[in-house]
């Protein structure tokens, strides 16, 4: 008889959510090759991560956002308003450049929905910034220096009746409601629901209505072509998504100015806030791999990077909850994926206190020659083609740098040749020099 | 008692006691400007310590916090045209298309704090307005940020819209902000890249002098 669930130790779990990944149910592939394809992928992307034996060959997964879309001449505006758009540029993207996984669209979202609920925390294309350029986020304090004590209470309340509507204009009137816990017998029913009642309340409830049936239009376009490029033989290595504790609080609810002075005037009520919400992130990863059926947990770092805190700092503030959220992560059988944007250099030694293939890294500006000596017996590391050289240099230049990177990263396995960044534009003879290059010279013999 | 030393204090950070040192200097008729001179010379510090590895982002920020707040004591007691000499003028902003400010912010903090005067343009700067203000001022640095990669092209499109107006050699141009490297500097035509804000600040006095 099998195993339950909970029975089981945390590489069962593993070993069970990669059988169902590579299970790839309800896809239809076009072809046997799609399907052997498809399978190679993530034995390739399984064999470096968990560094047991050597793969086939280096795994490529360029990762981005707006960047398949700028290939083809969809502007940002198009692709957040016209799905078809995005999708028939993700789908040509996939066909004429055949990088071993695809970057899922969903992560550029629907810009009808954004515009339903007047969303604040961010200005997007056409809304705030022009039509041609990217959605980007909007420093401020959504959540204010006195309100620690408020979110440590119960961070639920706090998104639902503080947070949220502050960061979604329609949302505003859902303040009045009441908490829900106030609500445990029958004198309480009708009272609970006068709020539901208010005019502005009630125009809140139908603005969610709309963004919801926008939603279920975005999701079923989303999920035809997610389908299809199973079907086509590419595999998704991103299932579930989270956050390290310290960047909740520094991006989405306290922006970077404030973040950095509560580290000064209330750093208790920080760690202790930290502490209260990393069990909420740990949940969110494991719940949406397990919905997706894929390991696979995206992790952007952003606030810990070199230079944004000394090393005590990051001791003290930044290490503890993203470790105790790997961990976390990795104990349920999920494979955390840690996108670590500027350069990590002064944290590397931190790296060596998470256990052997728990999670992977994909670095931008980290020297990697340092991480493989230090963490490559240890962790797979990848990345770091630069940005700078995919959009400005050439495909000689781009080769050269991908060749030392398999020489020096890639050797013996534990290496994914990735951009250092999520690619936002794109330019078509470095991106194939970088896979073709890959798929030739990265092969082990 | 022994009189307390702002420079030091800011230096090091303590807010509470720096404010309370500029309190009781206040009330004891020490000269404003003699107050907001030891608070530069204490930012002067803070940037140096930042040089040195010794201060991060958080400190930067948090210094400008103080900063911030020992000025809007002193200020209303300090009378018109005291101002104290600046070395020469800055144009500074983010690059169009682009909306961060964090850096770019930082940048402005630290040159003003060395004694520059600096126009902020703020962000998602269209090129002519980078040219329309180097002329208004006769400003003869301008440094252009941009945290995304579409700001290659922006910076790119800028520094030609300088050129275009016939002042490229009247200005140095210097760039910075997440992805700028040699290659991108390369790029956009700029004159040079810093990594941080104290590099910028060190380009400026190159440039300038001071």
């Amino acid at each position: 008889m099998e195993k339950k669930w909970e029975e089981m130790s945390a590489k069962e779990k593993r070993e069970a959510r990669f059988k169902t990944w590579l299970s790839a149910e309800g896809v239809k592939f076009e072809s046997p090759e799609a399907e052997d394809t498809y399978r190679k992928a993530i034995m390739r992307f399984k064999d470096a991560v968990l560094l047991e034996k050597t793969p086939d060959r280096v795994p490529i997964f360029p990762l981005g956002t707006f960047f398949q879309a700028y290939l083809y001449g969809v502007t940002p505006h198009e692709c957040m308003y016209d799905y078809g758009k995005l999708l028939s540029a993700s789908k040509r993207f996939l066909q004429d450049y055949k990088p071993d996984y695809y970057g899922s669209p969903a992560f550029i979202g629907s810009g009808k929905i954004l515009d339903i609920l007047d969303y604040k925390l961010y200005r997007w294309p056409g809304h705030g910034v022009s039509q041609n350029s990217i959605y980007q986020y909007v420093e401020g304090e959504y959540m204010k220096a006195e309100e620690y004590p408020a979110l440590i209470d119960d961070p639920t309340d706090f998104w639902m009746r503080n947070y949220l509507p502050r960061v979604f204009g329609a949302w505003e009137p859902l303040t009045h409601l009441t908490p829900f816990p106030n609500l445990w017998e029958v004198v309480g029913v009708s009272g609970w629901m006068i709020p539901f009642g208010i005019p502005p309340v009630q125009n809140a409830l139908k603005a969610l209505i709309e963004a919801g049936t926008e939603a279920m239009a975005w999701i079923q376009q989303i999920m035809g072509f997610e389908m299809e490029a199973r079907g086509m033989g590419f595999p998704t290595a991103i299932g579930g998504a989270a956050k390290a504790p310290f960047d909740i609080l520094a991006d989405t609810l306290r922006g970077t100015r404030a973040i950095m002075v509560d580290m000064y005037r209330q750093p208790d009520m920080l760690l202790k806030a930290m502490e209260r919400i990393t069990p909420l992130y740990i949940k969110q990863g494991v719940g949406m791999a397990t919905f997706a059926g894929n390991p696979v947990v995206f992790i952007p770092l952003h606030k810990g990077a070199d230079g944004f805190m000394s090393d005590e700092q990051f001791k003290k503030f930044y290490w503890p909850s993203l470790k105790a959220l790997i961990l976390g992560l990795a104990d349920e059988g999920c494979v955390p994926f840690l996108f670590c944007e500027g350069s990590y250099n002064t944290r590397l030694e931190y790296l060596k206190e998470l256990p052997k293939a728990s999670c992977f890294w994909i670095f931008d500006r980290t020297d990697m020659a340092n991480a493989k000596k230090l963490l490559g017996k240890r962790l797979c590391l990848g990345g770091n083609v630069p940005a700078g050289m995919i959009l400005t240099g050439t495909a000689e230049q781009v080769k050269a740098y991908c060749k030392n990177l398999i020489d020096v990263v890639g050797k013996g396995g534990g290496y994914i040749m990735a951009f250092g960044t999520s690619m936002d534009d794109g330019k078509a003879d470095t991106i194939h020099a970088m896979i073709d290059f890959t798929k030739e010279y990265g092969v082990y013999k | 008692m022994a009189k307390k030393d702002l420079v030091k204090t800011l230096a090091d950070l303590k807010e509470k006691e720096a404010l309370e040192i500029v309190e009781s200097r206040l009330k004891a008729g020490d000269a404003p400007l003699g107050i907001l001179d030891d608070a530069r010379r204490a930012l002067e510090i803070v940037g140096k310590r930042f040089s040195d590895c010794e201060y991060f982002i958080p400190d930067l920020v948090y210094s400008g916090e103080i900063l911030k707040q020992i000025t809007e004591m002193v200020k209303p007691k300090v009378k018109k045209g005291q101002e104290a000499k600046r070395l020469g003028k800055v144009v500074v902003g983010t690059v169009a298309g682009d909306i961060h400010d964090i850096g770019k912010d930082i940048v402005v903090f630290m040159l003003d704090v060395n004694g520059f005067e600096v126009f902020d343009l703020g962000i998602d700067v269209p090129a002519q307005k980078f040219v329309d203000k180097i002329k208004e001022t006769g400003s003869k640095v301008v440094g252009l940020s941009g945290f995304l990669t579409v700001a290659f092209e922006s910076m790119k499109e800028t520094v030609e819209a300088i050129k275009k107006a016939g002042l490229r050699n009247e200005v140095k141009i210097m760039i910075g902000g997440g992805q700028i490297d040699e290659q991108v500097r390369t790029f956009t035509g700029a004159d040079a890249y810093g990594k941080d804000a104290m590099e910028g600040v060190k380009l400026a006095k190159g440039w300038i002098g001071g």
